[in-house]
């Protein structure tokens, strides 16, 4: 498999971590509330076909956490002036809950520069009279058991011990979180009314036991975003790219290559 | 000393074994538990006992503000305050509230404190607080821009009372083409502003700060940090280059007084459990929302919570041996104040007299044999203003 290589990128005024690996058309990862954290599987298997690039977002992990950043969309604006400092050209966006959430206030701005647009489990959207899970009452064994619907994932994750940098960056991650996404709660009333203008293929990867976002937030991507591809994931919580890493890879890689040219 | 009366009028006939059901009487337990004809009684109730301690001589009546709980009723302050100033003559009527932070226009909070000072004719003191955690998750308010929010509502309110309107305001969170208040507080240039706090160093240096200079409260703490905090606000007055006056350090805390400390521990014991261990227990995810205080302190409370939660719940002695509670008869209670005055060095004395589920008649007596035993022999403050020494 494919390794990586971490590097700090400056763009404007701030200074991000970047975790890189592989070769081929740039995939640029936007991770989510949890962070970026460590190259995952998912991140190898795709480094055989992509350039892919994983960024911790500005306020997050190791990266700077910058005056100008208030509010959400600001980092939205910010990966667009990322993607033109890289030169990166024909981006497969994907984005991941929060980092699914910036990918989709990205597409709605500008897509001059992406070939397609693939989120998975994103917030950015409110269904009426389907509560989210409320990720800020839950104690820190229920967050992680929630993420998953095989619990052997979660037993995993409880059970390592963790570095007192991830301890710290988890406190600040959390803190970002609920910077930009406290109220209204991981989304923006405003996002629907423009998801219209998004013209790239895009493919929308949901767990069908999803907690967080459930299922009926996937399918109100899918009606807003037209000729939008769903894909729901029997079996799997709100992290597809972890839970299920080989249907996920499996799943973006076909739509990747049908939209390649 | 000066004898403040503290209520935060809680639900005190709640079912304590909600617990068995629901993880905090914050929040998360439903308002069937709240029954609107045992409110009207208990709201008249503890009207009646703060109006029973101006007769009694306390300096200060305090109200308080929380929201969405049996822990405390009092979700709009100014409301018994207003109560409050046609009913009282002569003690000062302080609300520990506003929750800035909470709130979405602080030029309201200007105006009600205003119309309050103008109908008592200057007995109003004026709190301000960022409300505890639980709240940002009641009022959807983010706890992440909690501080900002604070520090730009109180200076807009302070402009707003001492600026002549109309003028801008041009803030982050808030912005104004046209702020021009009516009326203009009583007192000039403002009523005295006091600061309930747990204890921050945040907090800490901007309250003692010489533009401010205000009254800081620590609240129902252990004893020790009661004097950590203290002594943290006498400290940064002396870098900032001025001597802090006793009169600007106060300790909330519950007191009970009865006839004998043997009665007193008896009659007290299950309200000051109800309360601390019923009303007032949360999860630390109520409590501490992320953003409510920065990185540093989020990792150590984390780290302090292992222990926190292992404990099994602290009884009557126990909260009377951490200094959280002062209970006995007025000789002990007497002695107990006069020895933290003297070893802290505090001119403020905010006392939580009702507690938790405790009865009326338990309290009046409480109330009334401190207010003749115990205040008189305390008046006199300690310590006095000393002039500013040159601020470099």
């Amino acid at each position: 498999m494919a390794s990586s290589t971490t590097e700090t990128v400056r763009v404007g005024d701030c200074s991000v971590n970047v975790m890189r690996g592989g070769k081929g058309p740039p995939l640029l990862f936007l991770h989510g509330a949890g962070g970026a954290g460590l190259w995952l599987p998912f991140m190898a298997a795709l480094s055989e076909r992509y350039d892919v690039i994983v960024p911790d977002h500005p306020g997050f992990g190791r990266s700077d956490t910058p005056d100008w950043l208030d509010q959400l969309s600001d980092l939205a604006y910010f990966y667009l002036d990322f993607i033109e400092a890289l030169g990166l050209d024909r981006v497969h966006l994907v984005g991941h809950s929060l980092g699914g959430w910036i990918a989709a206030e990205i597409a709605v701005r500008n897509t001059r520069r992406l070939r397609t647009l693939t989120l998975v489990g994103a917030a950015g959207l409110h269904v009426n009279g389907v509560a989210k899970g409320d990720i800020f009452v839950w104690s820190q064994e229920e967050r992680v058991r929630n993420l998953f619907v095989d619990q052997r994932f979660a037993e995993q994750r409880l059970a390592q011990t963790i570095t007192e940098e991830q301890g710290d960056i988890a406190i600040k991650n959390e803190l970002r979180t609920a910077d930009l996404a406290w109220q209204p709660r991981f989304h923006d009333p405003q996002l629907r009314k423009w998801l219209h203008r998004i013209d790239v293929p895009t493919l929308i990867v949901w767990g069908e036991g999803d907690k967080i976002f459930p299922k009926p937030y996937g399918e109100a991507y899918h009606r807003l975003i037209k000729g939008s591809r769903l894909e729901v994931l029997p079996a799997c919580g709100h992290l597809p790219q972890v839970e299920k890493a080989d249907a996920f890879v499996d799943l973006f890689t076909r739509f990747a290559t049908e939209h390649a040219s | 000393m000066k004898f403040c009366l503290f209520h935060l009028m809680p639900y005190a006939p709640l079912d304590l074994t909600f617990d068995e059901k629901y993880p905090s009487s914050w929040m998360a337990l439903p308002n069937s538990y709240y029954d609107p004809k045992q409110g009207h009684v208990l709201y008249n109730r503890y009207l009646d006992e703060l109006e029973l301690g101006d007769q009694l001589g306390f300096d200060v009546l305090c109200v308080n503000e929380h929201h969405q709980t049996a822990y405390g009723l009092m979700a709009t302050p100014g409301v018994l305050a207003g109560a409050l100033s046609r009913r009282t003559k002569r003690a000062r009527i302080a609300v520990l509230g506003r929750a800035l932070p909470l709130l979405n226009n602080p030029l309201s909070v200007a105006e009600e404190y205003a119309i309050l000072d103008n109908i008592t004719g200057g007995r109003l003191i004026a709190g301000f607080v960022r409300g505890i955690g639980v709240e940002y998750h009641s009022t959807g308010a983010n706890p992440a821009k909690s501080h900002e929010r604070f520090h730009e509502a109180h200076d807009l309110i302070l402009q707003a009372w001492t600026r002549i309107g109309p003028f801008p305001f041009e803030g982050k969170h808030y912005q104004f083409q046209y702020v021009n208040l009516w009326p203009r507080p009583y007192q000039q240039p403002h009523p005295p502003i006091w600061i309930p706090s747990q204890g921050s160093t945040e907090t800490i240096d901007w309250a003692s700060h010489p533009d401010r200079k205000y009254t800081y409260l620590q609240t129902f703490s252990p004893v020790s940090q009661v004097k950590r905090f203290h002594t943290q606000y006498k400290e940064t007055a002396e870098r900032y280059g001025y001597e802090a006056s006793a009169d600007k350090l106060g300790w909330a805390l519950p007191i009970y007084v009865s006839d004998t400390d043997e009665s007193a521990r008896r009659e007290a014991k299950p309200h000051i459990e109800a309360m601390y261990n019923k009303f007032l227990r949360m999860p630390l995810e109520f409590l501490l929302p992320p953003g409510y205080t920065s990185v540093a302190s989020m990792k150590k409370l984390r780290q302090a919570k292992a222990s926190f939660t292992s404990d099994k719940p602290p009884d009557c002695d126990e909260f009377i041996r951490r200094g959280m509670f002062i209970c006995g008869s007025p000789e002990t209670v007497r002695q107990t104040l006069e020895h933290h005055q003297n070893d802290i060095g505090f001119n403020v004395l905010v006392a939580m007299m009702q507690i938790g589920s405790m009865p009326g008649e338990l309290t009046r007596r409480s109330m009334t044999l401190l207010a003749e035993k115990v205040m008189p022999k305390l008046r006199d403050p300690i310590g006095v203003e000393s002039p500013a020494l040159a601020v470099g």
